[in-house]
């Protein structure tokens, strides 16, 4: 995967801020990155991370149209004001998080969105980390328009009854059974959000209900393993994971 | 939000940011990732002036052992601040 291009391939992008139509009608902000070329493309929803519609997030997006996918990410704190990721941020901690329904109605839309691009295949896939791993899981679950999903150790999915709140009122474990997109899910076994046992029943719902998926547990690695910017990177687990991903993607969305 | 771990509280007071001094309205205490502080979770302490946008903020990311000792000292000297019947 890692330099797994020609030298003399087209390789040129556009990418910029977006306003699209989202849940409820609302007009947010989401970054775009579209490959050069007439296509057609694949789509890739990108779902933000806790820490916010960051400088990693503009990056993964454009990362993703390096290998040849239209790719968005909503700024799911858009209706919150402007300000650096980590101010906004605050202030979605602030008012309590987000509502789930919320989200997976922004992120159905971004999917809507993809597919009315004329250089779209009309196939969609979904991926996050962290809170956004398990909104991605969430939306793959609930709205229609994806093909394949992604979660990259999204905590909270599989969470004892007294985290359900009114913001998170369903645990996204018990939407498995209407899960209908492959499902790759990447961890680490340091991680403690999500722990290895919440992973495991995650995975045993999965096999019950006869889920495509693959999960990959990497050792040695915490939480947030991709992340170059914090101290939980792992090179040799990133990188690994990070071709499973595309994996992914190249075989369900092309 | 990943933990959802968090809770506010009304104040009155002020506080140095980025711009100098502002009046705060509102104190959020969380514990999730942090963005500078080198740990997977940390206590997140935010004094801000929502009413300014969300740049308005004194922003402060600490580990959990460092926001137990803050509560004890902070617990200690608000007591005996208000032994003394001083405002």
């Amino acid at each position: 995967m890692w330099n797994d291009f020609q030298t003399n391939a087209q390789m040129g992008m556009q990418a910029g801020v977006v306003t699209y139509p989202a849940g409820k009608g609302d007009l947010i902000h989401a970054y775009v990155a579209r490959p050069e070329g007439p296509g057609p493309f694949p789509g890739v929803v990108l779902v933000h991370h806790m820490p916010g519609w960051d400088e990693f997030y503009l990056e993964f997006t454009r990362r993703f149209a390096q290998h040849g996918y239209v790719s968005i990410a909503p700024d799911l704190y858009c209706r919150y004001g402007h300000g650096t990721p980590d101010d906004v941020t605050a202030r979605v901690r602030a008012d309590g998080g987000l509502f789930d329904d919320d989200v997976v109605a922004d992120l159905g839309a971004a999917a809507v969105w993809l597919k009315s691009q004329p250089n779209c295949n009309g196939k969609v896939g979904i991926v996050g980390t962290c809170s956004g791993g398990r909104h991605a899981l969430l939306a793959a679950s609930r709205a229609p328009g994806f093909d394949a999903a992604i979660d990259l150790w999204g905590g909270g999915v599989a969470p004892p009854p007294e985290q359900l709140t009114p913001k998170r009122p369903v645990a996204p474990i018990d939407y498995t059974k209407d899960l209908v997109v492959p499902l790759l899910g990447l961890f680490g076994n340091e991680d403690q959000n999500p722990p290895p046992d919440q992973v495991d029943r995650h995975e045993a719902e999965l096999k019950r209900h006869g889920k495509v998926y693959e999960f990959h547990r990497y050792d040695n690695a915490g939480h947030g393993f991709f992340y170059y910017d914090r101290a939980a990177y792992r090179q040799q687990q990133a990188m690994d994971g990070w071709s499973k991903v595309v994996a992914w993607f190249e075989k369900y969305l092309r | 939000m990943c933990t959802y771990i968090t809770a506010s509280a009304a104040i009155q007071g002020s506080g140095k940011g980025t711009s100098g001094w502002f009046p705060l309205s509102q104190a959020t205490i969380g514990f999730d990732h942090p963005v500078h502080a080198p740990y997977d979770h940390a206590l997140l302490l935010d004094f801000a002036d929502p009413k300014q946008g969300p740049s308005a903020r004194v922003a402060v990311e600490i580990d959990l052992a460092s926001a137990r000792a803050l509560l004890t000292q902070l617990e200690s000297v608000v007591r005996q601040a208000e032994e003394t019947g001083l405002r």
